[in-house]
């Protein structure tokens, strides 16, 4: 399987890059680390007439925690991630989850800008984003402009960065030390992508539950936030029959449709474990 | 049909002038163009591992860059292993006293994976190994022997 | 190398000698012959069912192959039943199958072709006839095996219990790493065809290509270099493969075509998409009287050749019985045909999903009856050999029994089963993994030659193997053989055997095989059958070969040939230090004849050949799974095996066939899967058709018995599909007992998390 033939551009510059994506729009395709967009190539699910290899635009690669949030440029790769230069709460959450994402090659190449513009809606940074509330910072030569996450994710392999947009940066808020994530995720084997997977962060004060984000992948066409999971959570001391119970009203909240990897009724079981396997990380 | 581009690669640290299209991949290109035919493709979707190679030191799907990217990287391939017919490797050693091969088509692809992870995690763990080397697929084996024969290159060194 | 002088190479686990080049990647595979010649593409059907109306662009059709005469597949079964049928090489007026191949175009590189292959438009009226091959039956059925012993109904009859089962096993795939391919130059200067190609029978593949091609097989020459991995696939008679022949003639030059992996997933074989209906009588202690089977297999849309498409039903009819003993058995077992890709035997045949059945009924009777798994089997097996089958099948001697009682040694029930039990509790409140154990023990058919391929009255009977064997005069030992290894490490067996034979030194020999132009016709490599016979042929050349020197070195010593020793490289007459080097004569032999008698025969050539009526190995493996109940996923946490292929040449190659087995019967049991909807294949890459990885295989714990039996003259028995036909039947029944005291069980290959889920979960709602 070999793709159809494309023109290759390498920018050495962003303004390079931006002006490239204004010029060729929806002809073009961004290639980053290729671990998402090559495969596609290969089967000429994609073919992409304009090639904009951002390899060489320097920068676009940072990792900044300050006390309001977590910064991440569009070039991390995901290894970065499983060995965070950062701490707190995200810490844990985010080297957890990099350490799913499928095998090492993969994540030595792969970037996490590449997989949430990719949008898969079974894959770990689409979840992740999604649960902590990010905002996706996109650029074009008509400036810039962040997108929050509740508008970012249209379907599956659709978002709404424009033809012309680059995603630059990955904005997350940052959590204070009295919340607690957690992760779960089932696959079939060994890298895959997840069946189904939930990220959780719940934020306790004297023992009970303040704040909860709890998010599912694999259940829609993009990652969904639990809200009435997150909701029965709140003002709970949580133990282990409280989980039971969120882990229930999860389960009864998502309609997947089925597939070959699972279908509709065996996704809502997953949900259910795999939100209490989360939760039970958090108390 | 697209434009060629005229590349310089360094691959087991010679020198290799092609001129492929964009679109042709860096598997494609080790294989066709630069006559090192080692590296073998299994799926050319980033599932199998068997065109697994080194660049610039991290273990990489050559099925999945194209050769326009890896100029100016250092590039090796299962070639690079033991050179001119010298003296095998360790790992490749290994292979064959544990019996880590049968039809040889995902040896490379597991060789170079099992050469860059020793190198850059020499102390890595029974429980991470096994993890990292289910990054490759193997039809033949059972993966046990293979497992075994990168222990005893870690264990050794 | 050393040098055996006192110790013998059979049976030791010598290094490889296919390794060296191996692990250098300088092995030479199609896709490395093929890089940067012209380039095949098949444009293929996206229909299960239509009629083609047109097809146009810069393609070859099958209106270019009729114009040339090139003939169509036929694979003949001599059976009233068998639905035998004309196979073009691409699709004629119908198509049957999605990825059916149409028509072909050539570019000058990969990329080219797949830019030409988009341009081509094929038009087809689609249609939803059921009915595969209307044009020359009215049915979709293929074979309809009957059998019943004439005691049958009575037997059943008089049962204390009668027990069925439904098991039902999925399309499989075999997936070897390395797609099909070939690659066809036509050499202009000597008109002859040389094709590379990644199969497991070249010399079969060489006389189909002349049979079709009209083309004489002495100006045909066809190699199987090193090839990665098979399983079965690369057995039958590739389409494409005779159209890249048929190109590289027509174009004068070289034409490859290497599969990608969507077509080798979604239109190459398929396999094992069977349902079994069982039923069994068994006496109140548990001793089956009679077995009642109904076998239904789906073999997809067009027959395979040579083995045919009723290859897979009438295995599974004449051989369900498996190692146990009891003597009345009715079956009918039927082959269908349908809008699928066509299925081809896969290691192991049907055997892994019969076994599968009959081992899940065996468990199922004993925990109706109330004894143990284990004592069920002890009741059964079969342990007074020669043993004949009710299907008339001789099992030579064998140690079932014994297998059974070694592996349950080393397995330790009574700590398994308490585990078992504390696991059950903290479970009960809906957390905690369940553990479950599974036993399997069967017999594999292995090593047999024409006597049984002759019994099943096919077109192409295959069987035999013939080597020759020559000593050149610097006393290097070439051995040319038919068998055509794939990763078995043949190689360094046969050098082993001759090893010993001729005592000389391992690195004086070179087998020399899969290239027609060198070696003495053959079967290839299929079915076990490679160390059995081509091993056994080697070793009767190499007796005739040792006679031979035998003689010379008499001439050269003044001696008897019957007072002859061979050791360490040496011939010297019995009882004294005279004797000569081995190189020393074979250089005697051809340079130096004067110095021989004249009835002495010059040169070191001979032929030898084996063609045996078969043996049995056998094995009994035991797995212990854990199921989590939330998420119905099973993960492997011990599996051992206890094998007896009588003499194992290389006990470490032997092992690593086993493993290998085994791990494609843990896939088979747990994680492969063909799956279609309507038209459409849904598995078309390895992201949803799912090979295990390193994570899901435990290590796998072998143990060894050694039967020796005069059925196989090597005493090797042949193993290489036994772990694949016991695997899945012992995870079943792990499975099945870890869920045993929630009343379910699992008959169906895959048991997948989502039907293993179902299942706990419609317990739940009571």
């Amino acid at each position: 399987m070999k793709p159809a033939a494309f023109q290759y551009f390498r920018p050495a510059t962003l303004d390079e890059g931006l002006s490239l994506l204004a010029e060729h729009g929806d002809e073009a395709k961004v290639l980053a680390g290729g671990q998402s967009l090559v495969p596609m190539m290969n089967f000429r699910l994609a073919r992409p007439e304009i090639i904009v290899d951002i390899g060489a635009i320097p920068g676009l690669n940072g990792v900044a925690l300050d006390h309001e949030r977590l910064t991440l440029g569009a070039k991390v790769r995901h290894f970065e991630l499983e060995h965070p230069t950062f701490d707190g709460p995200l810490a844990q959450l985010f080297a957890t989850a990099a350490a799913h994402v499928g095998h090492l090659p993969i994540r030595k190449r792969g970037t996490i800008g590449g997989s949430i513009a990719h949008a898969d809606p079974a894959a770990e940074w689409c979840l992740l984003a999604t649960a902590l509330d990010a905002e996706i910072v996109v650029q074009s030569t008509r400036g810039s402009r962040n997108i929050p996450i509740s508008d970012f994710f249209e379907m599956y392999f659709t978002t709404a960065i424009a033809d012309d947009e680059l995603l630059t940066e990955i904005w997350v808020p940052a959590l204070r030390d009295d919340w607690k994530t957690g992760f779960s995720e089932f696959s079939r084997r060994a890298g895959d992508f997840a069946v189904v997977a939930v990220a959780s962060a719940v934020r306790i004060n004297d023992g009970k539950v303040t704040e909860a984000r709890i998010a599912a992948a694999g259940v829609a066409g993009t990652p969904v936030r639990l809200v009435n999971a997150e909701a029965a959570l709140i003002g709970t001391t949580p133990d282990a029959d409280v989980l039971v119970d969120v882990a229930e009203i999860a389960r009864s909240e998502v309609d997947p449709s089925g597939d070959l990897h699972g279908s509709s009724e065996y996704r809502q079981d997953l949900v259910r474990a795999l939100t209490r396997r989360a939760l039970s990380q958090s108390i | 049909m697209s434009e060629r581009a005229a590349l310089n690669l360094t691959v087991n640290s010679e020198s290799y002038e092609v001129s492929v299209e964009p679109r042709r991949t860096l598997a494609d290109t080790l294989r066709d163009d630069c006559g090192l035919t080692g590296t073998h493709l299994g799926c050319e979707q980033g599932v199998c591992g068997a065109c697994t190679i080194l660049v610039d030191g991290d273990p990489t799907r050559a099925c999945l860059m194209f050769a326009v990217q890896a100029e100016g990287s250092e590039i090796r391939t299962v070639e690079g292993l033991a050179p001119n017919g010298s003296e095998l490797s360790a790992l490749q050693e290994a292979f064959s006293t544990h019996h880590a091969l049968q039809c040889g088509f995902c040896t490379p692809g597991f060789l170079m994976l099992a050469t860059g992870v020793l190198e850059q995690q020499p102390d890595i763990d029974d429980d991470e190994l096994r993890a990292v080397l289910s990054s490759n697929l193997c039809r033949c084996t059972g993966y046990q022997t293979i497992i075994e024969a990168v222990q005893a290159v870690r264990d050794e060194t | 190398m050393e040098t055996a002088d006192h110790d013998l190479w059979v049976g030791r686990s010598m290094r490889r000698l296919e390794d060296p080049a191996l692990v250098r990647g300088e092995g030479r595979y199609v896709a490395d012959v093929a890089a940067g010649s012209p380039t095949a593409r098949f444009i293929r059907s996206p229909y299960a069912s239509g009629r083609i109306i047109s097809v146009d662009g810069p393609v070859f059709s099958i209106v270019d192959l009729d114009a040339d005469g090139v003939g169509e597949i036929e694979s003949v079964l001599h059976r009233p039943d068998f639905l035998k049928v004309s196979q073009p090489l691409l699709a004629r007026d119908r198509v049957r199958y999605v990825g059916e191949p149409i028509a072909v175009v050539v570019g000058r590189t990969p990329e080219e072709a797949e830019d030409l292959a988009d341009e081509v438009i094929i038009d087809i009226e689609p249609d939803d006839d059921e009915l595969v091959h209307g044009d020359v039956a009215s049915t979709n059925t293929v074979v309809d095996g009957r059998f019943s012993t004439p005691d049958f109904d009575a037997t059943m009859q008089s049962a204390d219990h009668v027990i069925s089962l439904t098991m039902t096993s999925h399309r499989q795939a075999a997936l070897p790493l390395e797609t099909r391919g070939a690659s066809a130059h036509f050499d202009r200067s000597s008109g002859r065809l040389t094709m590379h190609a990644s199969v497991q029978s070249p010399h079969v593949l060489r006389t189909a290509l002349s049979d079709l091609l009209h083309v004489p097989e002495a100006d045909i020459r066809v190699v199987a270099g090193d090839v990665g991995g098979a399983f079965g696939q690369k057995l039958p008679l590739a389409r494409e493969d005779v159209v890249v022949a048929w190109l590289a003639r027509r174009l004068r030059g070289t034409v490859s075509w290497i599969e990608d992996r969507t077509e080798n997933l979604t239109s190459s074989w398929h396999s094992r998409d069977q349902q079994y209906v069982l039923s069994g009588a068994f006496a109140a202690d548990g001793r089956l009287l009679a077995l009642d089977a109904e076998i239904e297999c789906d073999v997809g849309a067009w027959s395979c050749y040579p083995i045919t498409w009723a290859a897979e039903p009438l295995m599974a009819m004449g051989e369900l019985p498996g190692p146990y003993a009891f003597s009345d058995y009715r079956v009918r077992s039927v082959g269908t045909a349908s809008h699928t890709c066509p299925v081809a035997p896969y290691r192991g045949v049907s055997r892994p999903s019969m076994t599968a059945a009959l081992e899940r009924l065996l468990d199922s009777a004993a925990k109706e009856i109330g004894v143990s798994p284990i004592e069920i089997r002890r009741r059964n097996l079969v342990t007074t050999f020669p043993y004949t089958s009710p299907t008339g099948v001789v099992h030579d001697e064998g140690s079932y029994l014994q297998a059974m009682d070694l592996a349950v040694e080393r397995f330790d029930f009574e700590k398994f089963r308490e585990r078992q039990a504390n696991a059950r509790k903290v479970a009960d409140s809906g957390l905690g993994p369940l553990l479950g154990v599974g036993v399997s023990t069967f017999a594999e058919r292995t090593g047999y030659g024409t006597p049984v391929f002759a019994q099943r009255s096919m077109g192409v009977t295959p069987g035999f193997e013939n080597v020759e064997m020559a000593i050149d005069p610097s006393g290097f030992v070439h051995v040319r053989i038919g068998a055509s290894p794939h990763g078995q490490g043949l190689e360094t067996a046969l050098t082993q055997i001759v090893a010993d034979q001729l005592s000389v030194d391992t690195d004086t020999i070179r087998i020399i095989h899969g290239d027609t132009d060198r070696t003495p016709y053959g079967w290839g490599t299929f079915a076990s059958r490679s160390v059995v016979i081509c091993g056994g042929a080697v070793q009767i050349a190499a007796a005739k070969m040792r006679d031979r020197l035998a003689e010379v070195a008499a001439d050269v010593l003044e001696a008897n040939p019957s007072d002859i020793v061979f050791s360490a490289g040496r011939a010297s007459v019995a009882g004294t230090s005279v004797g000569r080097p081995i190189s020393e004569l074979a250089r005697i032999a051809h340079h130096r004849t004067g110095e021989l008698r004249p009835e002495t025969i010059k040169g070191l050539s001979v032929v030898a050949g084996y063609d045996p009526a078969g043996t049995f190995s056998n094995a009994c493996h035991i797995a212990e799974v854990e199921v989590d109940p939330e998420t119905g996923s099973v993960r492997v946490k011990r599996f051992l095996v206890i094998e007896d292929a009588g003499t194992l040449i290389n006990p470490m190659i032997a092992e690593g066939q086993i493993r290998g087995g085994v791990t494609q019967g843990i896939a088979n049991a747990l994680f492969e899967e063909v799956v279609y909807e309507d038209d459409n294949i849904l598995t078309a890459s390895m992201l949803d058709y799912l090979p295990p990885t390193a994570t899901e295989i435990p290590d796998i714990e072998i143990g060894h018995l050694h039967t020796i039996t005069d059925a196989t003259i090597t005493g090797a028995k042949g193993l290489g599909e036994g772990g694949t036909i016991g695997a899945p039947a012992a995870i079943l029944n792990a499975v099945s007992d870890a869920i045993s005291h929630l009343g379910l069980a699992v008959n169906e290959l895959p048991a997948t998390p989502d039907r293993i889920r179902a299942l706990i979960r419609g317990r739940e709602g009571q």
